[in-house]
């Protein structure tokens, strides 16, 4: 199958008073139709940057998609007119927040906020849209669907509210839904029902999800293929499995290391010694060089690229044949 | 066998409700509704559960922080809840707490030296001066924070950083037992097996006693020897790691535990997905609290509250069922 999307060489740049912050910093990836991909990294690493790039939802000033292309549907996103791209969002591509408490409308009900998407793009009018979308708090689960539609956000609890954000980004059978931290706010055994929904939608409307995660547990379950992002540029990009088997840079194998689930019984975790880099004053070479013990005086130097390294694998490390777990 | 340090008693915390003009009580929120626990010497225990089921309000009614509604708290063979204000302040300095949001819990007009050394000069351990200053310095090393820190201001520190001063602060006064409420939840993951390394060290070194309060089971699996499970107000289960994981016996347990996402995409586990969300605190279901999304809910469930009782092996469960 062909790629829904495709992101080219993509750089997104604040320009603060304190300097230039390279928050997305030359990042390429594609999604494939009908395909989950993960993108994993820590606080800061431009994983949720790169998301509202593609919906153009960057804040201009000071935010600005220097350079690259974002290729959708044949179309480049970075170009088209600003009217376009509010047909494409919620239409074509939606997006999922991470915080259901303050991505709700409260002065709007939640039946009115999904009609209003309805309306917008698919033509209906209000009695079709409120039709449509008790039909969609149906499909993802929300009981009683006929009251609620009426209700308001605060009357709801976290996960039914995260369930209403899905039934909106859906209502209108999104080519690509973008799902930023989409149950990091929520309790493990909803996290567990929002999961496996978002996988039902997948499998029914034939979705291409982008998941935009720190949790590497649920990206391990949920993604067909992995982006690894650390500080602006991508470190590693390769098959779920792959990338869990023979994880080649040392930041994946770290972050992995981390995690006490992944860890043997009475072993010490294996902690990435240091923090982020401070986006205003990277590092020389390579960014992740000053945390990283394999580090020499090359890696100091010179900043690494994306190669290939078996198909389907690319890593951005100079030692990347060296390193193992 | 070390000795238990601290023991909890059918513990209740009711918050009450008012309404109306005259603010009459109408109700109560029973945010811990009868916990019994106890804590051995160096040993942590776990608490673990979802957003709202008690377990921070356990951990801060123990160290009263919160006024018990009823039962008992002993440590180290003295009552807690009862004790007068300068046997509690007594106490204070061998029970201390972490708290989960190290942006919040920190005094940002304090400097690191004033936030570790304040309880240190209140409780007259030292005077103000250069062996003060140098215990500060010696405290913050061991926590991994360096000597040119202790004049900043924690807006200059960076949340895992933020959360070595907490874990300083309480450390400060060589405490022997520690409620550590979410301590990691706000970290990233690197960040956050830093933290996690840094408070096994210390309790190898110091033989600390945890109470290690957290929703996320991996974390608490590493780093707890025994665990107990939260639902409602009330524990379900509480048993020793290795039984907990491989073998539990409440049926939230089991639902808790095949949710957690595997990092393991070749492992598929048989995930039992409940339904529905966790009933309100202030008006619980009756009989077992479990009952209304429990799978295996006979009627006896419904009627009566299920017993906390020792399968053997110290593996409580409260759970009609359980065998």
């Amino acid at each position: 199958m062909g790629n829904l999307l495709e992101v080219q060489d993509l750089r997104t740049y604040f320009y603060t008073d304190d300097g230039v912050v390279k928050a997305v910093d030359g990042v390429n990836f594609s999604v494939e139709a009908g395909k989950t991909i993960g993108i994993v990294g820590e606080s800061g690493c431009g994983k949720s940057i790169t998301a509202m790039s593609i919906l153009r939802l960057i804040p201009d000033p000071p935010g600005k998609i220097v350079s690259g292309k974002i290729m959708f549907n044949g179309e480049d996103l970075t170009k088209v007119s600003d009217e376009k791209i509010r047909h494409i969002r919620g239409n074509d591509i939606s997006m999922i927040f991470q915080e259901p408490m303050t991505s709700l409308n409260p002065v709007f009900t939640v039946g009115f906020q999904i009609m209003e998407a309805l309306m917008l793009h698919q033509n209906l009018d209000e009695s079709e849209a409120r039709k449509k979308a008790i039909e969609m708090l149906k499909l993802v689960g929300i009981p009683r669907a006929e009251k609620i539609v009426d209700e308001y956000p605060h009357q709801l609890s976290g996960g039914m509210r995260q369930r209403v954000m899905i039934a909106m980004a859906v209502s209108c059978q999104p080519k690509l839904l973008i799902a930023d931290e989409p149950t990091t706010a929520l309790d493990v055994t909803i996290q567990a029902q929002i999961l496996e929904l978002m996988n039902d939608l997948k499998n029914k409307l034939n979705t291409s999800i982008m998941l935009i995660t720190h949790d590497l547990g649920v990206v391990a379950e949920m993604s067909d293929h992995v982006v690894v992002m650390y500080s602006g540029k991508i470190v590693e990009d390769a098959p779920v499995d792959e990338l869990f088997k023979n994880p080649r840079h040392p930041y994946t194998i770290g972050l992995m290391n981390s995690i006490p689930s992944l860890i043997e019984e009475g072993k010490r975790l294996e902690s990435i010694s240091g923090s982020v880099p401070n986006p205003l004053y990277l590092p020389k070479g390579c960014y992740f060089h000053p945390r990283c013990k394999f580090a020499t005086d090359e890696c100091r130097k010179g900043q690494p690229s994306l190669r290939e390294i078996a198909p389907g694998h690319k890593v951005s490390c100079f030692r990347a044949e060296e390193v193992t777990k | 066998m070390s000795e238990v340090i601290l023991e909890a008693k059918n513990l209740k915390k009711y918050f009450p409700i008012y309404k109306g003009a005259f603010r009459k009580r109408v109700g109560d929120v029973k945010a811990v509704d009868g916990v019994s626990l106890y804590i051995k010497e160096g040993e942590t225990l776990g608490l673990v559960g979802e957003s709202g089921c008690g377990k921070s309000t356990t951990g801060r009614t123990i160290l009263r922080l919160l006024d018990a509604t009823e039962g008992t708290v002993t440590y180290k063979g003295q009552d807690v809840l009862n004790a007068s204000k300068d046997e509690m302040k007594k106490l204070r300095r061998e029970m201390q707490i972490v708290f989960q949001d190290p942006y919040s819990s920190l005094n940002p007009r304090m400097t690191v030296s004033e936030i570790v050394g304040e309880a240190l000069v209140e409780h007259g351990i030292y005077k103000k001066g250069k062996e003060l200053d140098d215990y500060i310095v010696d405290v913050i090393t061991k926590c991994g924070l360096a000597k040119y820190h202790i004049n900043r201001y924690p807006h200059e520190f960076s949340g895992g950083q933020r959360q070595r001063i907490g874990i300083a602060r309480a450390l400060a006064l060589n405490p022997s037992f520690i409620v550590a409420d979410e301590p990691v939840s706000a970290l990233d993951v690197s960040i956050q097996s830093q933290v996690i390394n840094l408070l096994t060290d210390l309790q190898h070194e110091r033989k600390l006693s945890y109470l290690f309060i957290s929703h996320d089971l991996g974390v608490v699996k590493y780093i707890s020897h025994r665990i107990g499970v939260m639902y409602l107000g009330t524990l379900v289960e509480l048993a020793d790691k290795k039984s907990l994981f491989d073998n539990p016996k409440h049926p939230y347990t089991q639902a808790l535990l095949s949710a957690i996402p595997v990092p393991d995409p070749t492992k598929k586990i048989n995930r039992i997905i409940l339904q529905g969300d966790i009933p309100s605190p202030a008006n619980p279901p009756s009989g077992c609290k479990f009952h209304t999304r429990c799978m295996y809910a006979k009627d006896i469930c419904k009627e009566q509250v299920p017993e906390f009782r020792d399968l053997g092996g110290e593996h409580f469960v409260a759970c009609h069922f359980a065998k």
